[in-house]
């Protein structure tokens, strides 16, 4: 009896094999998973990691038997303890979805239906199943809702999802995925839509209630380091092939692949810069200026920060710290209320229907979303065009000449002249959105969170870019982010954001070198980083602080 | 609650601002009727001594700003005038007439509506079956065939081939209920055919527009089956378009029957209104024309409120 249980405790919960998923695209069905085969075992942890289009996602909800509309299981088989997902009748498979396997999504802010009260949301699953009453339910979800640290447990889930904030809401959900004890969750993604101090939160809730329930995980995720806090063995997939896969402590620190190695190496980006350290003019003064969009209420108060030429100026801060707002102020998109801003020495008037054309011309502004901020009608030629005739009065092929030099700029060939946005991708489109910027020859570039959006990769590659025109083409940046990966690698000074106030600026030297002010330790600590005790230790150590 | 009320107090206040920009166009449209009211009344014989006392006694002499003041102060206090055709108070004339209309209006919405969103529900439910495809089918064939057109059609199937039906619709006070009933039978299913149509393809539209969304996925992800999904977690998050639909079609079968009126001789108040405009009773024509308006104001007022109230985020503030 021994023995067999031994051999049961053996046999994966979870075996794909051979598994071939395809997608419709139109046209035709083009392979989205090839090949690929994965175990999971009771209790462990899998992190599938790589950038977007990899099939990661694709591949998690397959565990589940589910393909989203548009993709279909071309070949390979799926067993989860010992059913045969792609052979079974599908209510069986309905079955386990949301009692034995459960899934935890991306953005919980999308994914609570936001009719129902989140305790609806949570019983429905275990009452639809058969598993337990609605008061029992209640009464799970509130001792789920206590483990996972969430504010007033008893009363939290009468709310409705658009009444709690986004990190609680990500609990939230992962105490929905726990409802019904489940053998595997599936975690995709759930911390990338966060700042780094929620993630943190959401991270340590839940690495402990895995933990302590002992459930298996797949941890779907683009970010290595977030990955190593969690998974005991680590997949690193790219388009749709499994690149490489073992122990996580062993892939961090020996990687195997070239890809991994690179992924790897993403997150210690370029810190030395090429510099030029002459024409230390001061491009942007803004001296006192608070703003708020009611009256009476300030969102930012008494900002003052300065850009030289040729530097980059990063705000960094968490969502809501007035960060975005400051660079509404210097667009002039939100007048400021007090205090000045000056523009290469001459006062720049607040609103920006008072301020003339060069004023527009010389401060550009490139924005988090490509998708959003290009007209999905109109073609390159017209979208790089438009400043060309708007500041330069500029026609046809003075036009055409212009819009291919500066596609050329940012690394994209002449040919995309007479495409769509829609033909491009993500990292493509903010390329474009860049050299609309440089069309206009501006004198500095506000960046809002231009590489949130995007892959560790292109991001980088898209960071490089814009190093490289600062060296060419003198500009200054002023980069809006929470990203601070982002701003070790570009930065020459930062400015940190909290709750509408600058807690702390200077040169990144300085500042990312101890001491710091409080706010500005907690977000640098905050940062996963590769080491797998990582997590651990901070805790520790805020603990004994 | 206090935004919500706010926002509603302003959808009722540009409601009341609506009708009096309405009551302003119908004036101007009528005073831009070409041709002289008195003359045309009084015919051929008048003399202009007859023509200038009927225009005394109508105030037609008056400037028009005047004269619409006058109306308007007129049927804020509910008094509608006189009709020029024969001298009774129009809210004698039009009262009736408006009620044998909503009776129309509300025997058809009472079971078109029901019936379109539970085929909208089930068109959803199994989209891209047989059921759909044929129920989209009929439902469109329904649109596109013009409205006296299907009525006489089914005056020729129930009325004459096999009369179950009367194909004119004469109702009155002394019928009971069931004989009513049974007298608009045909002009409440002609009516049915045209808006279940609309109302039942936009609650198909409005699901599945809703079941690309995140939160349906997760719905299935937690193993609900489809029927629940559809009608627990994309209906809900639907109701605002359909209740816009559904109210446009209420307004039109108030105010918008009138050829089907016409083809089954009901009293109703569209009929009245042609009538009124070939006797050049122009009182009637304007009272008529407000009250329509101010039909079709209250229910989409009604529609924006209800909306608002199908928004969890206005119902529950943060």
């Amino acid at each position: 009896m021994v023995a067999l249980h031994d051999i049961n405790k053996q046999k994966p919960l979870l075996d794909i094999k051979q598994l071939n998923i395809e997608g419709f695209d139109g046209e035709k069905w083009s392979s989205i998973v090839k090949n690929m085969d994965m175990k999971l075992m009771r209790g462990e942890v899998l992190g599938l990691i790589g950038e977007s289009g990899a099939g990661k996602s694709t591949l998690g909800l397959a565990a589940m038997g589910y393909t989203q509309t548009g993709c279909r299981i071309a070949s390979g088989s799926i067993h989860f303890d010992g059913l045969s997902l792609t052979d079974a009748p599908e209510q069986s498979v309905i079955e386990l979805r949301g009692s034995r396997i459960s899934y935890v999504a991306q953005s919980a802010a999308a994914s609570f239906n936001p009719a129902h009260k989140l305790i609806d949301q949570f019983a429905e699953g275990p009452v639809q199943h058969g598993i337990m009453s609605y008061t029992e339910a209640v009464e799970k979800a509130i001792d789920l809702f206590r483990r996972l640290d969430l504010p007033d447990p008893e009363n939290i889930g009468f709310r409705y999802p658009h009444q709690v904030s986004g990190g609680q809401l990500q609990r939230a959900m992962v105490a929905m995925a726990m409802a019904t004890d489940p053998d595997i969750i599936i975690f995709d993604e759930p911390t990338t839509a966060l700042d780094v101090t929620t993630q943190i939160e959401v991270l340590v809730a839940i690495k402990d209630v895995i933990k302590e329930l002992n459930t298996a995980a797949i941890y779907i995720t683009h970010d290595l380091a977030v990955v190593a806090q969690l998974a005991d063995r680590i997949m690193v997939l790219r388009h749709g092939n499994l690149i490489e896969a073992g122990d996580a402590r062993q892939m961090l620190d020996n990687p195997k692949e070239d890809y991994t190695r690179r992924l790897l190496a993403v997150r210690s980006l370029g810190e030395e810069k090429i510099r030029n350290e002459k024409d230390p003019n001061v491009i942007l003064d803004i001296n006192g200026v608070s703003a708020g969009y009611q009256k009476g209420v300030n969102i930012v108060q008494d900002i003052n920060l300065r850009v030289k030429r040729r530097k980059t100026v990063a705000v960094v801060g968490e969502s809501g710290s007035g960060k975005t707002t400051v660079a509404r102020i210097v667009t002039g998109l939100l007048p400021a209320r007090g205090g000045q801003i000056s523009f290469s020495g001459e006062r720049l008037s607040p609103d920006l229907a008072s301020r003339d054309r060069e004023c527009l011309r010389r401060l550009q502004m490139i924005y988090q979303m490509p998708d959003v901020a290009l007209n999905p009608r109109q073609k390159i030629k017209t979208i790089i065009g438009r400043p060309l005739s708007f500041y330069f009065g500029m026609k046809g092929k003075e036009v055409t000449a212009r819009v291919k030099e500066l596609l050329g700029m940012v690394e994209l060939p002449e040919s995309y002249i007479d495409r769509y946005p829609a033909e491009l991708s993500g990292g493509e489109k903010q390329r474009i959105c860049i050299a609309r910027a440089l069309a206009a020859n501006p004198d500095l570039i506000i960046c809002d969170e231009v590489t949130s959006a995007l892959d560790q990769l292109v991001a980088e590659g898209i960071l490089n870019l814009l190093q490289r025109l600062q060296n060419e083409l003198g500009i200054s940046y002023l980069f809006i982010t929470h990203d601070l990966a982002t701003v070790k690698a570009i930065a020459d000074e930062i400015v940190v954001m909290y709750k509408g106030r600058i807690v702390e600026q200077g040169l990144k030297s300085e500042i990312l070198k101890p001491p710091h002010h409080d706010y500005t330790q907690l977000l640098l600590s905050s940062v996963p980083e590769m080491d797998p005790d990582w997590l651990d230790n901070l805790l520790e150590e805020r603990a004994a602080a | 609650m206090n935004k919500l009320a706010a926002m509603i107090t302003k959808r009722i206040v540009f409601g009341v601002l609506t009708l009096f920009a309405i009551s302003l166009l119908i004036f101007v449209g009528v005073e831009a009727l070409p041709g002289d009211l008195a003359e045309a009344i009084l015919g051929q014989n008048a003399t202009p001594e007859t023509i200038q006392a009927f225009r005394t006694e109508l105030k037609l002499d008056l400037p028009a700003h005047e004269r619409y003041f006058a109306w308007i102060n007129a049927f804020v206090h509910g008094d509608l005038g006189k009709s020029l055709a024969n001298g009774r108070p129009i809210a004698e004339v039009i009262g009736w007439r408006f009620a044998n209309s909503l009776l129309l209006a509300g025997a058809t919405a009472l079971f078109a509506i029901p019936l379109a969103i539970i085929l909208g529900l089930l068109a959803a439910i199994y989209r891209d079956s047989w059921f759909d495809k044929c129920i989209s089918m009929v439902t469109l064939s329904a649109i596109s065939l013009p409205e006296f057109f299907v009525a006489y059609i089914l005056i020729a199937l129930l009325s004459v081939q096999i009369f179950l039906f009367p194909s004119i619709s004469n109702i009155n006070d002394q019928m009971s209920v069931f004989q009513k009933m049974h007298a608009i039978f045909l002009p409440c299913l002609t009516l049915a055919f045209v808006v279940v149509g609309h109302m039942m393809r936009m609650t198909r539209a409005a699901i599945i527009n809703v079941l690309s969304s995140p939160f349906i996925e997760m719905a299935k992800l937690k193993g609900i089956g489809r029927k629940r999904i559809i009608v627990k977690h994309a209906l809900p998050n639907a109701l605002s378009p359909i209740i816009n639909v559904v109210v446009l079609n209420l307004a039109y079968l108030v105010v918008g029957v009138v050829v089907v009126e016409v083809v089954f001789v009901y009293p109703g108040l569209g009929q009245l209104l042609v009538d009124a405009v070939s006797k050049r009773d122009l009182p009637v024509v304007q009272a008529s024309g407000l009250i329509f308006a101010a039909t079709y104001v209250f229910l989409n007022l009604t529609a924006d409120v209800l909306s608002m109230l199908s928004n969890p985020k206005l119902r529950n503030p943060r």
